[in-house]
């Protein structure tokens, strides 16, 4: 059990070492996505098919495979 | 050593005619045509169709092909893949294919292949009617239809234990091969307050194994129809994954998955059990909760996180690739991307979702999700969030979301061009495509491991086509080459 615990912990001290060495660019690439979720947010508005409710009613499929 | 996990994917997309006569089976008709009338059409040969027979070692009387109704269109493509109408909807079949880039490629393929059918279906279609397409897995009423993998195994492998090693993936791999999905549409979920979860697919799952893909639809499916020689090979047929846009969800998916099964055809798992106490359980708690935080348990009694779960099999499949090498999921380039994006990923994943947001399908849509209830103060069950699930699925470029998103992509467009046309190089596939290619007139039909020839004069002349690994490029770029027509080939072929 004191063997699976200290396996573990060396584990998770292995792995979050690593996180900070990736965290930087994984971080850049975050913000950068989010930025452009603004402009997408406002396309969205234009694109998304004007009766909602409808449209997702309609919407209505024969199971396959 | 594992043999070569050749590969494919079948999707099955969801078609809706705006205007038509509701006939989902007719819109799909005509939308195959639509793409095939153009092309020079070859029909799909039903030989060896034996979907009936279970892997476990037993026939299922009265099994038939599924698609009986052949007067349904169904063509092969010079590219070596299969189009055609499966039950109400338009399927793509990709070419066998080396490797998970190579699996992508062809899948990529088949958005265009589907792309290029609306745009000529709803030229011929009256006004005020346009059929439109989505390469989702459901229709948020209870209704799923699939996205299948294919992968060689070895014959020898015993099926059991296929089963119970591959389950645990199966179950977990969907944090970074889920396709998102706001709600829930099963009885089973229904009343527990689910807003979003990872996959389409996985609240469809109600056994761990069995030979239906309709109805209590197994985590593991048995079809055992290898499509080749079947003293030596089995095509496990893999029914439990979500259709991908994203394309590094589908490089893993793939790549994951074809690594996993080699681990398990080489005894490479050693003393690590990951076996699940109740895989149907675990799959859907799995989906039900996108903090990733959802414990399961495992059979031997630990409690893990499908996360974990996942650094195990990347763990083994670390010390797999330094032990036996990477030849089996097409050489060590391939191989080490797979491996190199699995830890990344999960990585993101632990850190917080949105970090891969640009390579995993449901991260990227709750991104768009959670950013757009917030402008808009939505609830989670408000119309228009279901109207944005959807319409992420939409192949139309000017209505995709998904197209919307600066997601991570691994071909080029051009590399999607071409493989709409020209087969892969490295299976058996590039034989198919290049005599579709060269001499479609003389082809009477075709199906995975044959094409039948037909020169007129003599009978139908069937070349078996019985290992994937046969007729590439490098076997028989130059026979193609040096003969001058059909009848040329198949002398040099006898000769």
């Amino acid at each position: 059990m004191a063997e699976q615990e200290k396996k573990k912990r060396t584990a998770t001290v292995r792995e979050e070492k690593e996180k900070e060495e990736e965290a930087p660019a994984a971080s850049a690439q975050g913000e950068k996505l989010k930025a452009e979720l603004d402009d997408l947010l406002d396309e969205i508005d234009e694109v998304l098919e004007e009766n909602a409710e409808e449209f997702v009613r309609n919407y209505v499929q024969k199971g396959g495979e | 050593m594992a043999i070569a996990k050749v590969c494919g994917i079948e999707t099955e997309y969801g078609i809706h005619h705006v205007g038509g006569d509701g006939n989902p089976v007719s819109s799909s008709s005509l939308l195959v045509n639509a793409y095939v009338s153009d092309l020079a059409r070859v029909g799909w040969d039903f030989e060896d169709e034996s979907p009936g027979n279970d892997a476990r070692g037993f026939a299922r009387e009265g099994a038939m092909p599924p698609e009986i109704e052949t007067h349904l269109v169904n063509a092969v493509l010079t590219n070596g893949a299969r189009y055609y109408v499966d039950h109400a909807h338009p399927e793509f079949s990709s070419p066998e294919c080396i490797d998970a880039l190579e699996a992508l490629r062809f899948d990529k393929a088949g958005e265009e292949v589907l792309r290029r059918s609306m745009t000529a279906v709803n030229r011929l279609l009256p006004e005020g009617q346009r059929i439109v397409i989505y390469k989702n897995n459901s229709d948020g009423k209870g209704n799923s239809y699939g996205t299948h993998e294919n992968y060689l195994m070895d014959r020898a492998v015993p099926f059991t234990r296929i089963t119970q090693q591959i389950t645990p993936h199966f179950a977990t791999r969907q944090v970074f091969c889920g396709a998102g999905k706001v709600g829930t549409e099963t009885p089973a979920a229904r009343g527990r307050g689910i807003t979003y979860q990872l996959s389409q697919r996985a609240e469809f799952f109600e056994e761990e194994i069995g030979l239906e893909t309709t109805l209590k639809r197994p985590i593991v499916n048995t079809r055992d129809e290898p499509h080749a020689d079947p003293q030596r090979y089995r095509r496990l047929h893999v029914i439990v994954g979500d259709a991908n846009l994203a394309e590094v969800a589908t490089f893993l998916k793939v790549g994951t998955t074809a690594l996993v099964l080699a681990l398990i055809e080489d005894e490479a798992f050693g003393t690590v059990d990951l076996t699940l106490a109740n895989p149907v359980q675990a799959i859907r708690a799995v989906s039900y909760d996108p903090t990733l935080a959802t414990t399961v348990d495992l059979a031997g009694g630990r409690t893990i996180t499908a996360v974990e779960i996942q650094w195990e099999l990347l763990g083994l499949a670390r010390k797999y690739a330094d032990d036996h090498g990477l030849d089996c999921v097409g050489g060590e380039t391939v191989g080490r991307e797979v491996l190199r994006r699995w830890e990344e990923v999960l990585h993101g994943l632990e850190l917080d979702p949105a970090e891969v947001a640009g390579q995993v399908d449901w991260a990227a849509k709750l991104q768009l999700l959670e950013a757009y209830r917030e402008r808009h103060g939505l609830d989670w069950d408000d119309h228009r969030l279901a109207a944005v699930d959807l319409q992420y699925h939409d192949l139309r470029p000017e209505r995709s979301l998904f197209a919307r998103l600066d997601t991570e992509q691994l071909v080029t467009p051009e590399e999607v061009r071409t493989a709409v046309t020209e087969p892969p190089r490295t299976t058996r596939a590039y034989f198919r495509g290049q005599c579709l290619k060269r001499w479609a007139s003389s082809v009477a039909s075709a199906n995975w491991d044959s094409i039948v020839f037909d020169l007129g004069t003599d009978p139908l002349r069937r070349v078996p086509m019985m290992d994937p690994l046969r007729g590439t490029a490098d076997h028989v770029e130059e026979l193609l080459a040096g003969s001058a027509s059909p009848s040329d080939l198949l002398a040099r072929l006898s000769g």
